[in-house]
Order: C-alpha cells, then sequence, then structure tokens
C-alpha cells in the first residue's frame, strides 16, 4: 500500500532521514518507534507530504505521492500537536475539512459522540486544552473512514478514558483490514495493537520485524523487554 | 467561489483592522473632497495619502496574516488539497478582501468626485497596488520562517518603494545630469510599482508639474496612450513575478 524508497532528509546540517526504505501493507497496524528526534515525525510527514524529501520517493498505491495529492482523501492523520486556527470553533473547523473532503463515503462520527465533542462545538480552538484538542485531531482523522490512518502519539496528553475510548476505536478498525501507522513511546500501550515494529534511530530503519518474530527471537514475552533485548545485544547496530 | 478562499475572505472582512482601513480612507477621501474646492488638487492630495498608506497597509497586513495562518496552511496541506490551491486561495482571499476595503473606503468618494476618467484610474491602480504589495508580502513570508524577521523585511520593502526609492531616483539624477540617461530613467521607474502607479494616475491629468522626472520621460517617450498600456502592463509584473517566486518557494517548504 504505501511504499517508501530510499528517502533521504537533511535539515540544515542534521539527517534527519537517511535512506529510509519501508513497505507498509494493508491489514498491518504497525508501531514506529524510537528516541526522541530519530526521525518519526519527519517520516510521517514526508508521507503526507507536509515535508518534501531531498532524495527518494514514495508510491502510495503504486502512485508516487509527489504528482497528486488525492491520495491523501485516503488518509486519516491525527498529528503529535495539533495546531489549528485560533479563532475557529470546533465545530468550524470540522465542517470547514468536511467541506473541503467533500467524500461521498458516510463519515464515521463514532469518536465525535463518544468525546461529546457536540457539546464543546461552539468553544473557539485557542481556548482549548491539549487533551480536548487532541480529541479534535483524532475526530478528524477517523472522520472519513481513511484507508489509511496515521497516529503521531496519539494518547499522549488524554485522559485514561479518552485514550481508552481510542485505543478500542484503532483497535475496531484495525480488524477492518486498514493500514495503522502509530508512534509511540508507551510501548506497553501498543502491545495490543500492533502487528509490525519498526525501530528508527539517528534516521535510519534499525529493524523491522513483526511483534510475533520479535518475540520470538528474543525469547521475550512483552514488546518492550524485547526491544531492549535487541537493543544490548546490538544485534541491529 | 472555492472554499477556501470563501473562508480566507469571510475571516478578513469581520477583521476589525480592515474596517478602521476603510474608515480611515473614507475619511480621508470625503475629508479632502470636502475641504478642497479644486478638484485637481484634491486628488493629488489623495493621490499621495494614497500611495503611502495603500502599499504600507497592504503588505504589512498581508505579511501577518499570513504568519498568523501557520496553523490554517498546515491542516489544510495534511488534507488533500494542492499546496497550489492553498497558496493562490490565500492570495485571492487576501487582495480581494483589501481591494473591497480600498473601494469601499476611497473608491467611492473618488469615482463621485474626480472626472469619471481620473477616478477610473486611481481607483484602477489603487487595486493593482494593493495585489502588488500583497505578492510583495506573500514572497517575504514565505522566505524566512521567524515572524520578526518577515515583518521587518516587508517594513523595509515598503520604507523602500514608498520613500527611498525616489530619492535613490534623485540621486541618479543629479550625479549623472550630464549624460542622456532618459531612456535609462524609464527602465529604473519600471522598478519601482509605486512610481508606476502615480506615473499611471499622473499621465490622465493635466498636471505636467507633479509628474516627477520619471513620469515626464514616461509621457515624452510613450504619450499618454501607450504609457497607460505599458504601465499597467509592468504593475501586472509586479504581481505576478513576486507571486509566483513566492508559490515556488511554498511548494517546496517543509512544514
Amino acid at each position: 500500500m504505501i511504499w517508501i524508497n530510499n528517502i533521504s532528509k537533511r535539515f540544515g546540517k542534521l539527517q534527519v532521514l537517511d535512506d529510509v526504505t519501508l513497505t507498509c501493507n494493508k491489514g498491518e497496524c504497525i508501531a514506529l518507534i524510537g528516541p526522541n528526534g530519530c526521525g518519526k515525525t519527519t517520516l510521517i510527514k514526508t508521507i503526507l507530504g507536509m515535508v518534501v524529501a531531498d532524495k527518494g520517493d514514495i508510491l502510495f498505491n503504486a502512485k508516487s505521492i509527489a504528482k497528486d495529492v488525492a491520495y491523501r482523501n485516503q488518509i486519516g492523520y491525527m498529528p503529535q500537536i495539533g495546531r489549528y486556527p485560533d479563532n475557529m470553533t470546533i465545530g468550524k473547523v470540522i465542517d470547514m475539512i468536511k467541506d473541503i473532503r467533500h467524500s461521498d463515503t458516510p463519515l464515521d462520527e463514532d469518536l465525535y459522540n463518544a468525546f461529546e465533542l457536540h457539546k464543546l462545538a461552539d468553544k473557539k480552538m485557542s481556548t482549548l486544552s491539549g487533551g480536548t484538542t487532541q480529541k479534535v485531531s483524532a475526530t478528524l482523522a477517523f472522520l472519513f473512514n481513511p484507508d489509511v490512518l496515521i497516529l503521531d502519539e496519539p494518547t499522549a496528553g488524554l485522559d485514561p478514558l479518552a485514550s481508552e475510548i481510542l485505543k478500542e476505536k484503532i483497535i475496531s478498525e484495525k480488524n477492518k483490514g486498514k493500514l495503522i501507522l502509530i508512534t509511540s513511546h508507551l510501548l506497553s500501550e501498543l502491545e495490543d495493537l500492533v502487528t509490525q515494529i519498526i525501530f528508527m534511530q539517528d534516521g535510519r530503519v534499525k529493524f523491522h520485524e513483526s511483534q510475533h518474530t520479535l518475540k520470538e527471537q528474543t525469547g521475550e514475552a512483552t514488546i518492550a523487554k524485547a526491544v531492549t533485548h535487541l537493543l544490548k545485544a546490538g544485534t541491529y547496530e | 467561489m472555492n472554499r477556501i478562499i470563501k473562508f480566507v475572505f469571510f475571516d478578513i472582512i469581520r477583521n476589525k483592522i480592515i474596517l478602521g482601513y476603510t474608515l480611515l480612507l473614507g475619511i480621508l477621501s470625503w475629508g479632502v473632497f470636502g475641504i478642497e474646492d479644486n478638484i485637481t488638487k484634491g486628488l493629488l492630495t489623495i493621490l499621495n495619502v494614497i500611495l503611502l498608506t495603500v502599499p504600507l497597509v497592504s503588505i504589512i497586513f498581508s505579511t501577518i496574516y499570513i504568519y498568523n495562518s501557520s496553523e490554517f496552511i498546515e491542516l489544510l496541506i495534511s488534507q488533500p488539497v494542492k499546496r497550489k490551491r492553498i497558496w493562490l486561495s490565500l492570495f485571492n482571499g487576501l487582495s480581494i478582501s483589501l481591494i473591497l476595503a480600498f473601494l469601499a473606503g476611497a473608491g467611492i468618494p473618488i469615482l463621485l468626485y474626480a472626472p469619471l476618467r481620473i477616478g477610473i484610474m486611481i481607483t484602477f491602480s489603487g487595486c493593482l497596488i494593493t495585489a502588488v504589495f500583497t505578492a510583495i508580502a506573500f514572497l517575504s513570508s514565505v522566505s524566512t520562517r521567524d515572524k520578526a524577521r518577515g515583518i521587518g523585511v516587508s517594513i523595509l520593502l515598503w520604507l523602500y518603494f514608498a520613500l527611498l526609492f525616489d530619492g535613490l531616483v534623485l540621486f541618479i539624477l543629479f550625479q549623472l545630469a550630464d549624460y542622456p540617461i532618459e531612456q535609462a530613467m524609464i527602465g529604473v521607474s519600471m522598478l519601482s510599482p509605486v512610481d508606476l502607479a502615480r506615473i499611471l494616475i499622473l499621465l490622465q491629468m493635466d498636471v505636467s508639474a507633479m509628474l516627477g522626472y520619471t513620469g515626464a520621460v514616461f509621457k515624452e517617450f510613450f504619450g499618454s496612450g501607450i504609457g497607460v498600456v505599458l504601465a499597467s502592463v509592468f504593475l501586472v509584473l509586479w504581481i505576478a513575478i513576486p507571486f509566483s517566486l513566492s508559490l515556488r518557494k511554498f511548494s517546496r517548504k517543509d512544514l
């Protein structure tokens, strides 16, 4: 579904992405993990066309993303820190995005209802707390029933209740056979979600394994332990 | 009208600064025509004020507006919208609302009081100048991420076009007075949109004394007819070139 071929990106002196090659297929739920500043968010932004890569190309359903923006109709993106126009209300932001996407598929308003955003629809974005902003971001990501969901630190800043609602939603979408890409630092949280794990460091992909193989190879019971095991063993250095 | 333009447009016309700008131009124009018996004198006063304030407001307001729209731009870019469309819509939304403010404030009294031909020419060049400085604002704000620096660059550009350029022309003129530089000076006048707008308007009025050096050369060289066409074409280029440069930068920008 998404083929990333030899992507490199440099911000000034910093090589943020260094020859990254990845393949993400339909039905997979992929965890993108790695230390701060290893290029996870940049990689995601490159897939979305927000960052323009210096080298390499990305194919979405065998079509290069550089030429056509229509592929973004099939992507729901939840940013790490959602930034919205200050003077717009929640209702307006959602209406505007609906207006822009004008998709024919029926809307998925599960999260809108579960987070009870209709009660806050008249609130301006500038007055919202970080958590509520995240709820808006999550709602927008899922609203159009996209085939691909890209979630950057989805549960950071959400209260336990909202975080649980979101997790359940992710699982139900995963069961529908969608491609889901999640970055997170809370490895324990990913345990029952993901099928694949991509570990990045210094702009390079260190490994890309299925959760099953990873645990089998290391003989550990949890993702967190398996990843630490691999890093300590230095197998992938 | 496309959705993004519509959004930008309605966002701006609710802005109090734009309302203030319209009122200021209105008070000024109605006031000058009310006090001054001689329409030509009144027009010249208004012309000079317009050539100072319209560029200033257009460039500063647009620059700040683009910086403040960074969240809006970011939100749209992750959606299936072409970057070119976002940038064009922002430009259209901004220039259309600024032009409407200019027409409502200064355009109406000018068209009512001034002789038709001159009135139309002043409003026409006012609209062009608004778009020119909006385009320049797009270029300066896309060039740097730092808001303070971007606004600084815009202020300096305004200062240069509105005030310093004339001084520079005079300086060159005095230095090279002994040489035949008339044709060269026409080229020089193309380098300033404010100068072009002034020439465009003064070519319509019978006030050679106010034409200034470049204007006089312009008139002598091209006559009124071709002069108007040529000055208009160059003003349009002053919109198209900065904007397309900014578009090129924007389509490669990382957000």
